[in-house]
């Protein structure tokens, strides 16, 4: 057995090089803010002296690097992996590979450089707790990878000895060109950066050769030394403002568009053995696979400009954890007819033609609008009489708001309960559709405030592994049906088997 | 499943605890309310009479809606969980969904011999689901019965 080790292995030499020059990075901006404060005298006499304790400061950091990296092994057993870590107190930390769920590398700008990979060890239990292995070579990565899934498998180790394995080649499900990546970056045209951008402009201006909103002073700029545009005033006024927006404008979508980019570039979702495997990143290459027996339930999004030229996203609600949250994008921005097989390959299905279609009740959006009026009518008038000539709009705005959104939102949000599937429809600005395997759900519960109660609507929570399902607005007795038959197919399946289904559902 | 079928009542002593654990509230509240009163002058009761009914709201009235809207029932392999008063909830936790189990008790509820059974689920909405006012050998009763049924779901 080729990969058991007896005893520890160290991580790869290259990431103590790597570790090191990421702490320098670190330490220059203390230094160089320390050193501004103190030289701005400009006297380099106190130089000399600093410099043998800033020396001193960096070695000894780097000699803690290296004796950190000396002391980090980490074992392959035949059970477990363990890793061993830690100069002064020790720590160690063992995870039986029946509790791994999953491997991911991650590169970033400066281990790429270099090689390295981060090696991650999901087991679950969230972000901080799970085990990860800084710098390992991409091999060394990739070896461990495949170790642990076919562990977990089944798989023997001896099978594989002497046969170097390939990596394996696999059907591409979904891939983005920088063309795809560019479009994709014009609707991600953030307004939020735009805002953020032109507050900015306002707080920082004096660094700024020109004043953004002093629109007298475009007037003079516009107008040149010929003034023969002074007598457009006005006009160039206007011209000015123009301008100032047409500048966050083209911000807004250059910021978009380079995030966008640095994400997405050259997004690759292909279908392996083990699942859906997703690489992107332009500086940050990421490398996740999604087991497809994990996969809990599914998202389509779409945004408000990009519904009408057919553009949508579905994101992957599985057990495991993304960093940040538990949807992976498996199709960042694709039209339907891509979208679909992507759809078919997790198991899942898109609602059929003759699904049963129910909206919430009248009542729950009445009670919802007549609440919100019962707060911002008394607002907005109060504001009227009281405040500044202008500022009732506000809360007036936000009531207008509010009824319409309900309105649209009676007309557009939709459930339906399907065979094996149930199906969630809401959203206004940005419409989304949650697709939820009935036999993947954990819990379920029916709930309803005093008014709700009253009125006999209630609202029906669905516990879903790493996401959040809930309808509102449903007939109590219709919560009812769909609880006992929700209930009805958990009923049938214990989780272990879930887990165990692997890619029974897929096949 | 209809509204109040086969729902298990809690322990009675579980009313009696809320009243107690209330009753610290109540005496902290009537506490800040004689100072006032001392230190307010003036008619006589214009801090006492409101706090004297919160507090019987509290102790008296409260305790006794709240157990009178629990329940639970085990049946068909289900921990059903209802409660709330103001807020309604019902919640249906399937035994093949419980990945582990808990028995707490707090020092009140020791008093009593009470516990608390909370069922995880690997659901992030309701990933906890608990049941207090439960009789201490009831609760641990229970949580063999949802053991011994995973335990059979599994093999």
């Amino acid at each position: 057995m080729s990969d058991l080790q007896p005893q520890g292995r160290r991580t790869d030499p290259k990431g103590f090089i790597v570790r090191a020059v990421m702490m320098l990075a670190q330490l220059v901006i203390p230094l160089g803010i320390a050193s501004v404060t103190i030289f701005d005298d400009g006297d380099m006499g106190k130089l000399i002296w600093a410099a043998p304790f800033i020396a001193a400061l960096i070695i000894f950091n780097v000699v803690i690097a290296y004796l950190q990296w000396t002391k980090l092994t980490y074992t392959v057993g035949a059970a477990d992996i363990r890793v061993e870590s830690g100069v002064l107190s020790r720590a160690a930390r063992s995870v039986p590979y029946e509790r791994i769920q999953d491997v991911s590398l991650e590169q970033k700008l400066m281990p790429r450089l270099f090689g390295l990979v981060e090696v991650k060890f999901e087991t679950g239990a969230g972000g901080k707790d799970d085990l990860s292995l800084t710098y390992l070579s991409e091999a060394e990565g990739e070896r461990l990878r495949e170790l642990v899934r076919n562990r977990r498998e089944g798989v023997s180790e001896v099978a594989a000895e002497g046969e170097i394995v390939p990596p394996e080649e696999a059907d591409v499900l979904f891939a983005m060109g920088p063309r795809r990546v560019f479009t994709f970056g014009l609707f991600e045209f953030s307004l939020a950066v735009v805002a953020v951008i032109g507050g900015l402009a306002q707080q920082f201006e004096f660094l700024l050769p020109f004043e953004l909103w002093d629109l007298d002073e475009w007037e003079q700029r516009l107008a040149g030394p010929g003034q023969w545009l002074a007598g457009l005033g006005p006009l160039a006024q206007f011209a000015g403002l123009v301008i100032a927006v047409a500048g966050l404008t083209v911000l807004g979508v250059a910021t978009g568009l380079v995030r966008t980019a640095l994400r997405e570039w050259d997004f690759r979702l292909e279908r392996t053995a083990k699942g859906l495997r997703r690489r992107r990143g332009l500086l940050t290459r990421t490398d996740l696979v999604m087991p497809l027996h994990r996969v809990q339930a599914l998202r389509l999004n779409t945004g408000f400009l990009r519904r009408h030229f057919g553009w949508h996203s579905l994101k992957i609600i599985s057990l495991a954890s993304d960093s940040g949250g538990a949807n992976h994008d498996a199709v960042p921005f694709g039209q339907m007819d891509e979208i679909e097989p992507v759809i078919g390959v997790t198991g899942f299905e898109l609602p059929p033609i003759d699904a049963k279609w129910a909206r919430a009740t009248k009542r729950y959006r009445v009670d919802k609008a007549v609440l919100a009026s019962l707060v911002l009518l008394p607002v907005t008038i109060l504001v009227a009489i009281v405040g500044s000539p202008w500022l009732w709009l506000a809360p007036f705005f936000g009531l207008l708001y509010t009824l319409a959104e309900q309105f649209w939102r009676w007309r557009h949000d939709y459930r339906a309960l399907g065979e094996r599937q149930l199906y969630s429809r809401h959203g206004w600005f940005s419409p989304s559709l949650a697709i939820a395997s009935r036999v993947k759900l954990q819990s379920v519960e029916i709930a309803q405030g005093p008014i709700a109660r009253y009125r006999g609507y209630a609202s029906l929570h669905l516990g879903l592994a790493g996401g959040k399902l809930r309808v509102h607005g449903m007939p109590l007795a219709e919560a009812r049906r769909w609880r006992d038959a929700i209930l009805d197919s958990i009923a049938g399946t214990d989780f272990s088997e879930l887990l165990e289904m692997k890619c029974a559902v897929a096949a | 499943m209809d509204e109040s079928d086969t729902l298990t009542q809690l322990d009675p002593r579980y009313k009696t605890m809320m009243r107690v654990s209330a009753g610290v509230v109540a005496a902290v509240l009537l506490v800040a309310a004689t100072i006032a009163e001392i230190a307010i002058p003036g008619w006589t009761g214009v801090v006492w009479l409101p706090v004297l009914l919160v507090v019987a709201y509290l102790v008296i009235y409260l305790p006794m809606r709240r157990y009178a809207t629990r329940g639970y029932s085990l049946a068909e392999e289900r921990l059903r969980v209802v409660r709330g008063v103001l807020f309604h909830s019902d919640t249906v936790v399937p035994f093949g969904r419980v990945q582990h189990i808990d028995v707490d008790q707090g020092p009140l509820e020791r008093a009593y011999g009470l516990a608390t059974l909370t069922v995880h689920t690997a659901g992030s909405h309701n990933a906890s689901v608990s049941l207090p006012g439960l009789a201490h050998e009831d609760a641990l009763a229970m949580r063999e019965g949802i053991r011994a049924a995973i335990r059979r779901d599994t093999q």
